[in-house]
């Protein structure tokens, strides 16, 4: 168990969640999910390479790195309860429009 | 008997297949609720794999920040939300043949990174285990209450600023609400308050007991 597996598993899980955001035409809330899943492979990168060379400051990067992600991911939200009420609907296809 | 070291790849190679498992689902699954509930393991199976390399305190964190708050607010979310599950047409459209496609070259690059460029860079030895005793979260608090104090600070912050926009993007005023404008109450002076009326004194039933 040396870096490389820590860093093949962060690519494939950051590889997944792009492919996921284009894939998904349906839900924003998958989108954000996504993104989240990014974060989460940038943060397990970050932790490994702060681990493996005897570096605290990446851990405490990642810690920076968490506490924006959940308060990005709360306005975020927030933004969504607003665009459905408006729109009734969550689909991307549907809100594609600037002032809707 | 396997041995120590075996034991640790062990346990990394299962639970990295279901990191990367939980996150393929979280794509593709259709529901999504199934997808929320699907990235919580992935959060918990990344907590272990952190864990693994002794960084306690953010395992730690990530349980308790992301699944224990993000998570459960995604989930209030999506069930608040009446989300239409999506119809096999709508997913027939999509670009999934595109997105595959960038996925597959953004792989293969990040892998020929790994293999060929870096590979002199990257270290290649084994981590080195602390002792018994050792605190990783007394090393992380020394490092975040000395150098990163300031950026401790903004990040609190954000987080104020994180709450107070939330409130404010979803409260709504609802009909017929009593509620006291502050504002209001804290402007009005003494003279709108009290009204001084001149009016001649009633004559009426009380009369007859006074005379």
């Amino acid at each position: 168990m040396s870096l490389q597996g820590y860093l093949i598993v962060s690519a494939i899980l950051f590889v997944i969640s792009m492919a996921g955001i284009f894939v998904n035409r349906r839900n924003v809330l998958v989108v954000l999910m996504s993104i989240e899943l990014m974060l989460l492979a940038v943060n397990t990168n970050l932790v490994a390479f702060s681990k493996y060379l005897g570096d605290v400051q990446g851990q405490v990067f990642v810690f920076f790195i968490l506490t924006v992600a959940a308060a990005e991911a709360a306005i975020g939200l927030a933004i969504l309860v607003v665009l459905f009420r408006n729109k009734k609907t969550l689909e991307v296809k549907e809100i594609n429009e600037l002032e809707g | 008997m396997i041995s120590p070291e075996l034991f640790q790849q062990l346990i990394f190679y299962v639970f990295a297949t279901f990191t990367v498992g939980s996150a393929m689902a979280v794509v593709t699954v259709k529901n999504t609720i199934y997808s929320a509930l699907f990235l919580v393991l992935c959060f918990f199976n990344t907590a272990v794999l952190w864990m693994l390399i002794e960084a306690e305190f953010l395992a730690i964190t990530l349980v308790l920040v992301y699944v224990g708050a993000v998570m459960v607010l995604f989930l209030f979310v999506v069930m608040m939300l009446d989300v239409k599950q999506a119809k096999a047409s709508q997913l027939k459209q999509s670009y999934t043949k595109a997105a595959l496609l960038i996925a597959a070259a953004m792989l293969v690059e990040l892998m020929m990174l790994f293999a060929y460029k870096l590979s002199g860079q990257i270290p290649t030895d084994e981590l080195i285990r602390q002792e018994a005793g050792y605190s990783n979260v007394a090393e992380v608090g020394m490092e975040l209450f000395t150098h990163y104090v300031y950026p401790f600070e903004i990040a609190a912050v954000i987080l104020l600023v994180a709450i107070v926009a939330a409130i404010m993007l979803t409260m709504r005023k609802r009909e017929g609400n009593k509620q006291l404008d502050a504002a209001k109450q804290i402007n009005i002076n003494p003279a709108e308050r009290i009204r001084v009326v001149t009016m001649k004194a009633e004559k009426g039933q009380g009369q007859g007991e006074e005379s």
